[in-house]
C-alpha cells in the first residue's frame, strides 16, 4: 500500500541519500573511499619546481663532445679544438683525408645539425642540435626530472608522496605526513640536487683564474666543494658522467675511515673508466657532483672494474647522496619556485575551525528556513542534509582533495543551497495568495520557479569553472566542491522537495497554507 | 512567517537617482582607494616568505622582534589571530637561497630563548611564481566574465546581458575597493572570494530579471518603471532571505573560520551585501537607462511563444496520426 504511493522523484530522492550516506560514513571512519585531506588540512609540504630544460641541452651537447673525443682517439683520428659554447659544440679535423671516417662517426648521433668549414687545409665542424631535438631533450627532461624525484622520494620511504607536471616546465611535489624540519630540509636537498656526477682529467699544465682565460685551454673552473674560493681547472669534455652508474651504496673508506659513497658503473662506462685511467696514470682524476669538486685523487693505476668512491663530509650527507645518483641524475637542474609547508596542528586547528564555522552556519540556516517556512522549511533542511552527505560522497569517490578554502565552499554551499527552495515556495506561496488550491499550487511552484533556478546555478557554475581552469592546489579544491554543491543541489533542492511534497499529497496528507509559514 | 506584504508595490524606480547617486559615490571612494592606497598584495602575487609560528605562551610582540631582527631586520613581524600566533614575513630578495631552505629552522633557533616554538607554516614563493599566479587570476576573471556575458545575452537579451554585467563591475569594484581600504591581503582566495561573489550577485540580478521577463509576457503594463517595480517587489521576499541565508553562513565563516580565511570571508561578507543591493537598485534601473523597449521585448518573446506553440501543435497532430 504504502509503496504504491512513493512517486519517483521520491525514490531518487531517498537512493541519493543511502548513497550519500554510505559514501560519507568510510572517510569518517578512515577507510576508503575517503576524502582526500589538502595538504593545507593534514599538513604537509608543497613544492613547485622549475626545470631548467636549456641545462638539459647543454648536458647533451656536452656528452656528444666526450663520445666524439673517445671515440675518435680510438679510431686515431686527430681533431683539435674541441669546443662547447652553450648549445654547440666545434672542433677542427686536422687531416682532410679522415673526413670520410669522421663522418661516419657523426652518423651515430641523431637529431644533430653538422656544418663544416674548410681552413687551412683542416676542416672546421661545427655541430649543434635541430630545434625538434632540442624540444624532445626537454620534454624528456621533465619527464625524467619526474621520475627521478619519484623514486628518490620512494627510496626515501615518504608515504604516498605525489609528483605531477604543472605546465610545460615544472613539476609539483606534494608531500603528506611530512613533519619534522629536518625531514624538510633533507627533502628539499634530495630533490633539488641534480646528482649530476662527472669525471674530470685536471689541467696541471695550465692556470687559470678566470672562466674566460679557462677557455682559451679548452678547460673550465669548478670550486672546491669543502673549499669554494678553491678553483679547480679541468679539462673538458669530462671524461665520464653519472648516467653510466649502475649503484651507490654509503660506506666508509679503509685508510681514512671516512664516509664515502661506492658506486659502480655499466660496462660501457667500465670501459671508458679502465681506458682513461690507464692513459692517465700520475695525473689528477676530479670527482665531480653537481658542479662542485668533492676530491681529485692522483691516479696509481688502471683502474678495471668499474668502480670508485667519493668522499663525502658526513654519513648523513653519504645517504642522500646515494640515494641520489642511485636513482639517477636530474638530467636538468631545478630549481625551487614555491614551497608551502603547513604543520601538522596548524591543520587540525583549520579542520576544527571550518567545521565549527559549517556547524554553526548549517544550524542557523536550517533553524531560519524551519523557523520562516514551517513545515516547507523542514523538507528544505532535509535536503540541504542530503546535499551535505552527497558532497562528501562524491568527493571520497572521485578522489577529490578536500582543502581549507574547499571546506568554505562547503560552507557557502550550505547558504546558497536552500536559494532553490525559497525560490519554490515563494512561487508556492504567491499562487496560495491568488486563491489556486494547494496541489496546484505546489505543482506550479515548481514549475515557476524552475527558469530562475537553473539560470542561476548555471552562472554560479561558470565562475566556478573560471577558477578551476586557471586557479591553483587549494583554491581549485573550492572551486570542486562548489561546483559538487550546486550540481547536487539541483538534485536535492529541486527533485528532493519535491518528492516528498508529492507524496504527501498521495497519502492524503492534508496541507495547509500553514505550512508554508503562511499566516491564515 | 513572513516579512513583506506580497501585495504593496515598492516604488524602487522612483528613487533610482538617489541610489545610482549612492553607487557612484561609492565606486569613486573605492576606485580612489585602490588607485591611491592601492592592495596589500600577499605571497601568492608578490612573492616572498611567510612564516607562521606559535610560541609557547604569550610574549611581548617586541621580544619576538628583537630576536628575529638579529638575522632579518627586514622581517615584518606581526601576531596573526592570538597572541601566541606569530607571522614573519620577508621578501625573498633579502634573504640567500641557502638560508631559506632552512628557514624554519632558522627560525626556531632564534626564538630559542623563547622556548620551544611551533613552526606552524613556512611558505616560499618565487617573485616569477607570483607574477604568474597573478596572470592566471586575471585570466579567470575574464574568463568568467565573458562566459557570463554570454549566457545572459542567449538567455535573455543583450540589454539584460549588459545590465548585469555592468552589476556586476559595480560589484565587483566596491568589494575590491573594501578591500583595498581595509588593507586586507590580497591573495588567491580573496580573487577566489571574488569569482564566487560575482556568481552570486549575478544569481540575485537573474532571479530578478528572470521576473521582469515574465511581467512583460503576463502583465499589460507600458511603462517598464512600473513593471521592474512590481517584479522587484514580488521577488523581494526571496531576495532578502536568500541573502540572509548565505549572509549567515559567510558571517560563521568570518567569526569561526580562522585567521587564515579571514581575507576570503571579508571579501564575500561585503559582497553579499552589495550583491543584493545592487541586484534590487542597480541593475534594473541599467534597463531604464539602456531605453529598453517593452514592446519590441514582448512582441520577440510573443513571437518565440506562438513558435513554440506552433511546434508542439505540430508535433501533437504528427503523434496523432492526423495529418
Amino acid at each position: 500500500m504504502m509503496m504504491k504511493k512513493l512517486n519517483y522523484r521520491l525514490v531518487i530522492f531517498i537512493l541519493a541519500t543511502i548513497f550519500g550516506i554510505a559514501f560519507t560514513i568510510p572517510s569518517f571512519l578512515g577507510k576508503n573511499p575517503k576524502v582526500t585531506l589538502g595538504l593545507d588540512l593534514q599538513g604537509g609540504m608543497y613544492l613547485v619546481l622549475g626545470v631548467k630544460g636549456e641545462a638539459a641541452v647543454q648536458n647533451k651537447i656536452k656528452t656528444i663532445a666526450s663520445t666524439i673525443k673517445y671515440l675518435t682517439q680510438k679510431e686515431d683520428i686527430f681533431i683539435d679544438n674541441l669546443k662547447i659554447q652553450k648549445d654547440k659544440l666545434s672542433f677542427e679535423l686536422i687531416d682532410k683525408n679522415d673526413a670520410k671516417k669522421m663522418d661516419e662517426i657523426l652518423k651515430k648521433f641523431k637529431g644533430i645539425k653538422v656544418s663544416k668549414q674548410i681552413k687551412n687545409g683542416s676542416i672546421i665542424y661545427t655541430i649543434s642540435l635541430t630545434p625538434k631535438e632540442i624540444q624532445k631533450i626537454k620534454e624528456e627532461a621533465l619527464k625524467q626530472a619526474i621520475l627521478t624525484i619519484r623514486s628518490r622520494l620512494d627510496a626515501y620511504g615518504l608515504a604516498e608522496p605525489s609528483v605531477t607536471q604543472q605546465g610545460k616546465d615544472k613539476i609539483v611535489v606534494e608531500l603528506p605526513g611530512i613533519k619534522t624540519e629536518k625531514e624538510k630540509r633533507e627533502i628539499k636537498k634530495l630533490i633539488s640536487s641534480a646528482a649530476h656526477l662527472e669525471l674530470y682529467l685536471v689541467d696541471d699544465e695550465h692556470h687559470a683564474t678566470t672562466p674566460k682565460e679557462a677557455a682559451k685551454y679548452g678547460d673550465i673552473l669548478l670550486p672546491d666543494k669543502n673549499n669554494p674560493k678553491h678553483l679547480w681547472l679541468l679539462k673538458t669534455p669530462p671524461v665520464l658522467d653519472g648516467s653510466m652508474i649502475t649503484d651507490a651504496t654509503v660506506g666508509f673508506t679503509q685508510k681514512t675511515n671516512q664516509p664515502a659513497i661506492f658506486f659502480t658503473l655499466n660496462s660501457q662506462g667500465a670501459a671508458i673508466f679502465a681506458d682513461v685511467t690507464g692513459k692517465n696514470v700520475g695525473k689528477r682524476l676530479a670527482i665531480v657532483v653537481d658542479n662542485r669538486v668533492y676530491s681529485a685523487p692522483v691516479i696509481q693505476e688502471r683502474i678495471g672494474g668499474g668502480s670508485g668512491q667519493i668522499t663525502v663530509g658526513s654519513p648523513e650527507e653519504a645517504h642522500i647522496l646515494a640515494i641520489a645518483l642511485r636513482s639517477g641524475s636530474l638530467p636538468a637542474p631545478v630549481v625551487l619556485l614555491e614551497q608551502r609547508s603547513v604543520g601538522a596542528s596548524l591543520g587540525a586547528d583549520s579542520i576544527r575551525k571550518s567545521m565549527i564555522a559549517l556547524i554553526s552556519g548549517f544550524i542557523i540556516v536550517v533553524i531560519f528556513m524551519a523557523w520562516y517556512y514551517n513545515l516547507a522549511g523542514i523538507i528544505a533542511d532535509i535536503a540541504l542534509v542530503t546535499n551535505l552527505f552527497l558532497i562528501i560522497a562524491i568527493m571520497a569517490i572521485f578522489g577529490a582533495t578536500l582543502t581549507l578554502p574547499g571546506m568554505a565552499g562547503i560552507v557557502l554551499t550550505v547558504g546558497m543551497a536552500v536559494d532553490a527552495n525559497v525560490l519554490i515556495n515563494e512561487r508556492i506561496r504567491e499562487l496560495i495568495r491568488e486563491g489556486k488550491p494547494i496541489k496546484v499550487a505546489i505543482e506550479g511552484g515548481y514549475k515557476n520557479a524552475m527558469s530562475a533556478i537553473l539560470d542561476s546555478n548555471i552562472t554560479t557554475l561558470i565562475a566556478a569553472i573560471a577558477l578551476f581552469a586557471y586557479g591553483t592546489g587549494p583554491i581549485k579544491g573550492f572551486a570542486i566542491t562548489m561546483a559538487i554543491g550546486i550540481l547536487a543541489s539541483m538534485l536535492t533542492a529541486i527533485l528532493g522537495t519535491h518528492g516528498i511534497w508529492q507524496y504527501l499529497i498521495d497519502t492524503k496528507k492534508k496541507i495547509t497554507p500553514k505550512h508554508f509559514g503562511m499566516k491564515v | 512567517m513572513e516579512l513583506f506584504s506580497q501585495d504593496k508595490i515598492y516604488d524602487f524606480m522612483g528613487k533610482r537617482k538617489i541610489f545610482i547617486s549612492i553607487s557612484l559615490i561609492l565606486i569613486i571612494l573605492s576606485l580612489f582607494s585602490i588607485f591611491t592606497k592601492g592592495f596589500n598584495w600577499g605571497i601568492d602575487f608578490k612573492g616572498g616568505i611567510e612564516v607562521e609560528v606559535r610560541l609557547p605562551k604569550p610574549v611581548p610582540i617586541g621580544e619576538v622582534r628583537k630576536y628575529i631582527s638579529k638575522e632579518f631586520p627586514d622581517a615584518i613581524i606581526t601576531t596573526f589571530g592570538s597572541p601566541r600566533e606569530i607571522l614573519i614575513k620577508m621578501s625573498v630578495k633579502k634573504v640567500s637561497p641557502s638560508i631559506q631552505k632552512d628557514i624554519g629552522i632558522e627560525i626556531k633557533k632564534l626564538l630559542k630563548p623563547i622556548g620551544n616554538v611551533d613552526i606552524r607554516r613556512v611558505d616560499i614563493v618565487g617573485a616569477k611564481v607570483g607574477s604568474e599566479l597573478r596572470d592566471k587570476g586575471i585570466k579567470a576573471l575574464i574568463f568568467a566574465i565573458i562566459g557570463i556575458l554570454i549566457y545572459v545575452a542567449i538567455r535573455f537579451e543583450w540589454k539584460f546581458a549588459i545590465a548585469s554585467v555592468l552589476a556586476l563591475f559595480h560589484d565587483t569594484i566596491i568589494a575590491m575597493g573594501a578591500v583595498s581600504f581595509f588593507h586586507v591581503e590580497v591573495n588567491l582566495d580573496v580573487l577566489a572570494a571574488i569569482l564566487t561573489l560575482m556568481g552570486y550577485s549575478l544569481n540575485d540580478t537573474i532571479v530578478v530579471f528572470d521576473r521582469i521577463r515574465e511581467q512583460i509576457m503576463q502583465s499589460k503594463i507600458k511603462d517598464l518603471a512600473l513593471l521592474i517595480n512590481e517584479a522587484i517587489s514580488k521577488t523581494l521576499s526571496r531576495t532578502v532571505l536568500t541573502s540572509l541565508t548565505v549572509f549567515f553562513v559567510v558571517f560563521t565563516l568570518f567569526v569561526f573560520g580562522g585567521e587564515i580565511i579571514r581575507p576570503f570571508s571579508f571579501t564575500l561578507l561585503v559582497g553579499v551585501v552589495v550583491g543584493t543591493y545592487s541586484s534590487i537598485f542597480i541593475a534594473s534601473p541599467l534597463l531604464i537607462w539602456f531605453g529598453f523597449n517593452i514592446d519590441d521585448y514582448r512582441k520577440k518573446l510573443i513571437e518565440k511563444e506562438k513558435r513554440r506553440k506552433e511546434k508542439e501543435r505540430m508535433r501533437k497532430m504528427y503523434q496523432g496520426g492526423v495529418v
